[in-house]
């Protein structure tokens, strides 16, 4: 099964996008913000010291997460993603910032589904790192089915 | 003195500035002066040497000797396999390092 | 032991492809190596001293002949010959150019082997106990549990950018053979109302700040293992420490949080991940165990070894211990000959341990975490000739848990971190004790040697301890008495000020000189130290 994805512009920058609906195009507001009663808005902002398990009761007004990786090596927003995914969160979850290329299929399996690279990602590159692997080992927040239960049914 | 050192991308051979290029021989390099911290850079952007960095050395009879005991077993090889050493022949070659 | 299925062999393949797109781009500069680090890591490979050095994975310290082989192949092709065994029950060339890295992870995925996450801020290779499936004391064998455990960690997609390195061991005695408590998570399989489950520990490691896991949950069953070590991992993902990566490990959060609040953060976390369905089925746990079943053991004929050639006799009383199957016995294969490099062997020796195991021990080693090499299966009928093979091959040094049987970490010979070199040390301290009747009248004495803070070497869980600092651009010794990683785990206090490498042997010899003259009957250094506390070696040591 190919893991298909665009390349849309939005502010001057390649964001890749594997969702089928156009790009939300409200500004986020921050998650502090959001939680004071912003609540007409519909785009948050996800830094790595906030707690996303706050956004867990009105995930229902949300189109669009969008989780900040200031740096690469600072992996809090995987479990900020996989946690809104797995409390029921079904809108655009989008990883923005110092996201290389081969981190990408990871971001995946945490579900995300947007990502706004701050430095240009090859996608060739990237087409040819998301069908590299046939399996995973554990179940994550992506429909990918894990081996044990390939194994086992 | 001031020397440029660091390790061959492809290979990690540990490589010293010649003031022309790279050798593996510490004897080799020369002193880089005020450039060195400028060179490293350069370098490292062409791809010519991986993770450089600048050092203080003596300069000796036999050549340069780092000021740093970790960077003179660099430049030779390690102290408790002299058979895998740039000197394997050479007795004293230990006592360089130390 | 575990064999790979079709599945298992796709991820290893599949993983030798990418780094080698990976390697390619770093060479063609389409990666910087601040990019290529984090990605280079995660397979193993490292930029040392004076070249690549990769660390090849060996789950839970097991393997067999074929993959033995393998590793003396790797040595001679890519490397100089030899390879280093380390304190987690990996391997490591010193020698590896990065153009060769990818060929290397292909032959070693021709037998099902890796390096992946052998490095880096993952979870790392899950150790055990290196006698297990062939002790008596254990509840069941870990190992298979080590396995579940090795694949739910193997590129697990939330937990690969974590604070800091993430190390955890299974072992399933109350006997602690693989430092358990000193682990990030450490777990003790145990029985309760019939049913399997673990003791869980969290939050030991040595380093900077060397801590005693504290235990976090008494009992977690088989079938809900996977949620609650993701629920572990997912609380230290979250409030791990990333300003300072001295503080940076779980240890610091359990340290700064408390024992009760990690707990009550993880259960919380647990509750809501045990719904998800992430833990495999029984039926996998059973499948993996049924590849542990113990081999076919032979009937004990009642040959008892000859003791006759003192040598072999000697080796026999130090080296090799009681196996649970009657006729039987657990060989242990000292790589710490005197005067050698502690872990280190050549091609040709792991050659010798192959055929060994191939022939005399069911086609099983194992790697232990003080660096030697385990033959977990001989016939007592055997013994002799394991011994005169071990012997003409430099690897019968009759001394398990002696005080020459040192850990080591490479040190300054080799590794880019350390401040001062272990293994000149290491060599003048066997050659200070090298009488062997000496060394077994001092009795068990665990010496340990790190050449820097980082504690590869392990110097807090030593009966002895040393911890190489630099000192004014100077090599620099500190002394540690006291500490254990077994059961009776503790943490070594330091003696006083530090001393240059001839000083600290001589500080050693008046150390045992003073264990010798304080002893009771029976009395193991480290008791002997407990007992009397550090004031009469610190007499002795500084006058």
């Amino acid at each position: 099964m190919v893991d298909a994805f665009e390349v849309d512009v939005i502010d001057d920058r390649a964001h890749l996008r594997f969702r089928d609906e156009a790009a939300h195009e409200e500004p986020a507001v921050t998650l502090d913000a959001f939680l004071a009663g912003q609540s007409n808005a519909t785009a948050v902002r996800v830094e790595p010291g906030d707690d996303a398990r706050a956004l867990i009761p009105m995930l229902g007004r949300i189109a669009l997460v969008e989780v900040s990786f200031p740096s690469f090596r600072d992996g809090r927003g995987y479990s900020a993603a996989r946690v809104l995914r797995e409390a029921g969160y079904v809108g655009e979850l989008r990883a923005e910032g110092d996201v290389l290329v081969d981190q990408i299929p990871l971001m995946r399996r945490c579900g995300f589904d947007s990502f706004a690279p701050r430095a240009a990602v090859d996608p060739v590159v990237l087409r040819r790192s998301l069908e590299r692997y046939d399996h995973v080992y554990q179940k994550a927040a992506d429909a990918a089915v894990p081996i044990w239960k390939l194994r086992h049914g | 003195m001031k020397l440029v050192t660091g390790n061959d991308l492809a290979t990690g051979d540990v490589v010293w500035w010649t003031g022309r290029g790279w050798t593996r021989h510490i004897a080799e390099a020369r002193d880089a002066g005020d450039r060195a911290e400028s060179i490293a850079r350069e370098e490292e952007a062409a791809r010519r040497v991986n993770v450089p960095y600048v050092i203080e050395a003596s300069e000796t009879p036999d050549g340069p000797r780092p000021a740093h005991i970790k960077d003179r077993i660099r430049a030779l090889g390690p102290t408790v396999r002299p058979d895998l050493t740039l000197k394997p022949a050479d007795p004293h070659a230990g006592d360089w390092v130390i | 032991m575990y064999k790979y299925d079709e599945y298992d062999q796709s991820i290893v393949d599949a993983r030798v492809d990418e780094f080698r797109d990976q390697c390619r781009r770093r060479l063609a500069g389409e990666l910087t190596e601040d990019q290529f680090k984090p990605l280079r890591l995660m397979n193993g490979l490292y930029l040392q001293l004076h070249a690549y050095m990769l660390r090849v994975a060996v789950p839970y310290g097991t393997l067999d002949s074929r993959q033995m082989r393998m590793l003396a192949h790797v040595a001679r092709k890519y490397d100089r010959g030899y390879g280093h065994f380390t304190t987690r029950q990996n391997i490591q060339y010193n020698w590896i150019k990065l153009e060769d890295a990818a060929d290397i992870l292909a032959e070693l995925a021709t037998v099902e082997m890796h390096a992946i996450q052998t490095s880096g801020n993952c979870i790392r290779n899950i150790s055990s106990d290196q006698f297990a499936g062939a002790a008596a004391d254990e509840v069941t064998d870990p190992r298979p549990w080590a396995e579940l455990l090795r694949q739910w960690s193997t590129f697990h997609p939330e937990f690969s950018y974590l604070p800091r390195k993430f190390k955890i061991a299974v072992i399933a005695a109350d006997e602690d053979r693989a430092a358990m408590r000193l682990h990030d998570i450490g777990l003790q399989l145990i029985e309760r109302d019939g049913v399997l489950g673990a003791r869980v520990f969290v939050g030991g490691g040595m380093g900077r700040t060397p801590m005693i896991a504290p235990e976090i949950k008494d009992f977690v069953a088989a079938d809900e293992l996977m949620s609650y070590l993701e629920a572990c991992l997912r609380v230290y993902n979250r409030y791990g420490r990333r300003d300072n990566i001295y503080k940076a490990r779980i240890k610091i959060l359990i340290h700064e949080l408390g024992a009760d609040k990690y707990r009550a953060e993880v259960e919380e976390e647990f509750d809501a991940v045990k719904q998800l369905g992430i833990d495999p089925p029984a039926a996998e746990l059973a499948r993996i165990t049924a590849m542990f079943a113990a081999p076919a053991f032979a009937a004990d004929d009642g040959t008892v070894a000859d003791r006759s050639d003192p040598d072999f006799a000697v080796w026999l009383d130090q080296n090799v211990k009681p196996h649970k199957q009657p006729g039987h016995a657990i060989v242990t294969i000292s790589l710490k000959p005197i005067g050698g490099i502690p872990g280190d062997a050549s091609a040709e020796q792991i050659d010798v341990m192959a055929d060994l195991a191939e022939r005399y021990s069911f086609d099983e080693l194992r790697v232990t975490h003080a660096q030697n090499i385990v033959l977990p299966h001989v016939r007592v009928a055997d013994l002799k000739a394991v011994w005169e093979a071990l012997a003409a091959a430099g690897l019968a040094d009759a001394n398990l848990d002696l005080i020459s049987d040192i850990i080591a970490c490479p040190g300054l010979d080799y590794c880019a971190l350390a401040n001062a070199r272990s293994i000149p040390l290491a060599q003048k301290i066997g050659r200070r004790f090298a009488d062997l009747d000496r060394q077994r009248d001092l009795g068990e004495l665990k010496l340990k040697i790190s050449g820097c803070i980082n504690a590869c070497g392990h110097h807090h869980a030593g009966h002895i301890g040393i911890l190489g600092v630099d000192r004014k651009g100077t090599e620099n010794f500190q002394l540690l008495l006291g500490g254990s990683g077994a059961e009776d785990v503790s943490l070594g206090k330091i003696t006083g000020p530090g001393f240059d490498e001839d000083g600290v042997v001589d500080a050693i010899e008046r150390v045992t000189d003073t264990y010798v003259r304080l002893r009771d009957t029976g009395e193991r250094f480290v008791d002997t130290y407990r007992r009397v506390g550090m004031q009469p070696f610190k007499e002795a040591i500084y006058g």
